[in-house]
């Protein structure tokens, strides 16, 4: 069994928090250079500019892309054969407080949800766990910003309401957001599971790379005709009209129940932020 | 070509502005958020004193990252403004006439535009980077506890703003995607 000292982890979270919210992910960029040459409207594309002209500041100034630095989502693939010395929850957001102080990150976690008192650290982290085979750590953080979190939905359809269904609600979901969650957005989009599994499934959707569709052709597919009927909706950049309302739709699905359809979308806006080390 | 704004934003300013108007301003402009709102409209219920001066007031819907040394301010741009639609009628009644921030707003605060003359202005949502290059000066003037969401006061140059919904109660989320939607573009 391979053991490592969870100050391996703080420090990794650390980096991760920082890199993540000044450096966006370079499939993203290029998915956002794509789209301004391909916008037809001229406002619209005026706004892809000056959002490609916004992170190349950020990337050279090492300045957070968006002052929503978001809620610090830690994702975790522990292997089985790892032992991890001391606590790995406490190690995972002393990370966090650390990138959020020397990063000059914005602290935007409050510690009650009703009382709504800033903890002042950004802690604690939404930390989620995954066991998988090998002696590895894989840690991703995905800052998450709530102006789009706030416009993510999910429902329990009727195994009868099929793919219409999820069509249907997915582009429901997309045009009430308009122009609230900062499009041209990424759509996460979970379907199957439980009501907790697919929102899990939703979010997990959005930290896979936007130039990997998914791996079974149905859903690829599925992936590409939604993509195609959210740009015809017309919201564009900012709300403001135009193609590009969505960058990217990403699909996670799950086997579920004989009596249930869950379908959950998680948006993101144009700051998609990602990163990963393993240890 | 863009509408040159300085501060104070007067009413009379207020009415030459029309949805789509691509303006620049500058001047002094305040900072509030969810919490700083709901403590000024607190305030106003009981009577006393506001911390700043909302008469011909710009209040941009903001809470920054914070400086790195020698800099005026961190990454800056707009929250979506809508958690704002319970606190800006009362504000826009008492005088203020600008408010700079992102997405859709309620019917009450647009109502309130209307009769007493204000403009909601978009500034790119995810933009923070580029915007706070706009921002030459930053103070905390009031609830200091409140981190992020402190009321700041701010001097701005150029900062760029596009007109969502003017004083007629126009609005460009409307206006925009229907004009794309109805052209050959499509």
């Amino acid at each position: 069994m391979r053991e490592i000292n969870s100050n391996l982890i703080t420090e990794a979270v650390k980096r991760l928090c920082i890199e993540a919210n000044c450096h966006l992910c370079e499939d993203i960029k290029d998915c956002i250079k794509k789209s301004a040459a391909e916008e037809p409207w001229p406002q619209a594309k005026e706004i892809l500019d000056l959002i490609i002209e916004n992170y190349n500041i950020a990337d050279s100034k090492n300045q957070p892309i968006c002052q929503d630095t978001g809620v610090a989502c830690v994702f975790l693939k522990i292997g089985q054969d790892l032992h991890i010395n001391g606590d790995i929850t406490e190690a995972v957001n002393e990370g966090v407080r650390r990138g959020y102080a020397e990063g000059f990150l914005r602290k935007s976690v409050v510690g009650d949800p009703i009382n709504r008192v800033n903890t002042g650290d950004n802690t604690p982290a939404m930390i989620y766990f995954e066991m998988v085979s090998g002696d590895k750590l894989e840690i991703t953080v995905a800052p998450k910003g709530f102006g789009s979190e706030n416009m993510s939905q999910i429902a329990m359809l009727r195994p009868s309401d099929g793919l219409q269904g999820v069509k249907d609600f997915v582009k429901q979901v997309v045009e009430q957001a308009g122009p609230n969650p900062c499009p041209p957005i990424v759509v996460g989009v979970g379907i199957g599971g439980t009501f907790d599994k697919a929102a899990y499934l939703a979010k997990k959707a959005l930290i896979r790379p936007v130039n990997q569709p998914n791996e079974n052709p149905f859903y690829a597919n599925l992936e590409k005709e939604l993509l195609e009927e959210i740009n015809a909706l017309g919201i564009g950049p900012q709300g403001f009209g135009g193609k590009t309302t969505a960058l990217a739709l990403n699909i996670e699905y799950f086997p579920t129940h004989i009596a249930g359809l869950p379908v959950a979308v998680n948006i993101n806006c144009h700051v998609t932020r990602h990163k990963t080390e393993v240890l | 070509m863009s509408v040159k704004i300085k501060t104070p934003f007067t009413r009379d300013d207020v009415k030459k502005l029309k949805a789509g108007d691509s303006c620049l301003i500058s001047g002094v402009i305040y900072t509030a958020r969810d919490a700083a709102h709901k403590r000024l409209c607190e305030l106003i219920a009981e009577n006393k004193p506001l911390p700043l001066d909302v008469k011909d007031s710009i209040i941009y819907f903001v809470g920054p990252t914070p400086a790195k040394p020698g800099e005026a301010i961190g990454s800056a741009g707009p929250t979506t403004s809508y958690r704002m639609d319970a606190y800006s009628p009362l504000l826009i009644e008492l005088g203020q006439t600008g408010m700079i921030g992102k997405g859709k707003r309620g019917v009450e605060v647009i109502e309130a535009m209307k009769k007493h003359g204000a403009v909601y202005f978009g500034a790119i949502g995810g933009c923070g980077a580029l915007l706070s290059k706009c921002i030459k000066k930053s103070e905390v003037i009031a609830y200091e506890d409140l981190g992020a969401e402190a009321i700041r006061r701010l001097e701005v140059e150029d900062f760029p703003v596009i007109v969502v919904i003017d004083s007629e109660g126009n609005n460009l989320y409307e206006i925009g995607k229907a004009n794309y939607l109805s052209t050959k573009f499509r």
